[in-house]
């Protein structure tokens, strides 16, 4: 058994634990955690296909910054609100059990049919070329800045709609709605005839 | 290594993540469990860019593009869940049903 293998089977457990342990968890900061760990365990699993800038931005950018607002706003709305896992639909569960088990033998087929699709350690031949002589950020960062440079453009448009928008929405209501905004230019003019 | 082996566990992921959406009631583990989901696909793009020559580094540059699709995603999804909060006290998806028909 290689050491890639073995370094798979460590992190699968790792990731499928911690990501299992987030649906029985009952505080919202233990389930955050959790996906911590789930996100810092698909990092050494995109370091194992070669995917090193990936797997740096998983840490920095998911286990970093957005895993820090989710805490914030968990931390905000209160973390001791306990929650019912009830079944409000009926018959859902045995239907669910036998999909569920419809999906896992797919999955079992599909494994077993893509057995003999193998990468070596670190990606394709062609990947580890890449990641070898420009290395892996500079190869990247070619394709991104080239092919891919109007969706990346438009992913920027997206990140600042986005910022505008939490903007406006986190904003305080009471700011912009009529009554203060009258009580405001009451204020206003009392501090005139004053 | 059997690119099957990370086939496997995205789809395992995925399924937790679309369990967690649809049992969660707090509209805050609602959307931790949607970044799980995300994280799976990732693992999916990753992991056939590893395998396909030809591919090249697209499928890093896609899971790239994912994650700040994400970011942007968990920013305006954890504002309208303050909103709600801020509006009715109360998180739980269930007991939303101010816009229902």
């Amino acid at each position: 058994m290689s050491i890639d293998v073995a370094v798979f089977g460590v992190m699968f457990v790792v990731v499928l634990g911690s990501s299992i342990a987030m649906l029985f968890a009952r505080n919202a900061v233990h389930v955050a955690l959790f996906l911590v760990v789930t996100q810092i365990g698909l990092a050494v699993a995109f370091l194992l296909e070669g995917a090193y800038f990936i797997a740096a931005i998983q840490i920095i950018v998911y286990a970093g910054a957005i895993m820090v607002l989710f805490l914030f706003v968990i931390m905000l709305l209160g973390v001791d609100r306990r929650e019912a896992l009830n079944e409000p639909l009926r018959g859902q569960r045995p239907l669910a059990v036998g999909l569920a088990a419809l999906l896992a033998a797919e999955v079992l087929y599909v494994a077993y049919k893509g057995s003999d699709l193998i990468t070596t350690g670190g990606g394709s031949q062609a990947l580890q070329d890449l990641n070898a002589d420009p290395g892996n950020v500079k190869a990247l960062a070619r394709v991104v800045f080239s092919r891919y440079l109007l969706p990346f453009e438009v992913t920027s448009i997206l990140l600042v709609v986005a910022v505008v928008g939490v903007m406006v929405l986190a904003r305080q209501m009471s700011a912009i709605s009529p009554v203060s905004a009258r009580s405001g230019s009451s204020v206003a003019d009392k501090e005139e005839a004053a | 290594m059997p690119i099957s082996y990370f086939l496997v566990l995205s789809a395992l992921l995925f399924s937790i993540g679309v369990y967690g959406v649809l049992a969660r009631r707090h509209a805050v583990l609602v959307l931790l469990s949607i970044e799980l989901m995300l994280n799976a696909v990732n693992i999916n793009l990753v992991a056939f860019s590893a395998l396909l020559e030809k591919a090249g580094l697209d499928g890093q540059v896609f899971a790239l593009f994912v994650i700040a699709v994400a970011a942007a995603e968990v920013g305006v999804g954890l504002a309208i869940v303050i909103l709600i909060y801020r509006n009715s006290q109360d998180t739980d998806v269930g007991e939303l049903s101010l816009m229902k028909w």
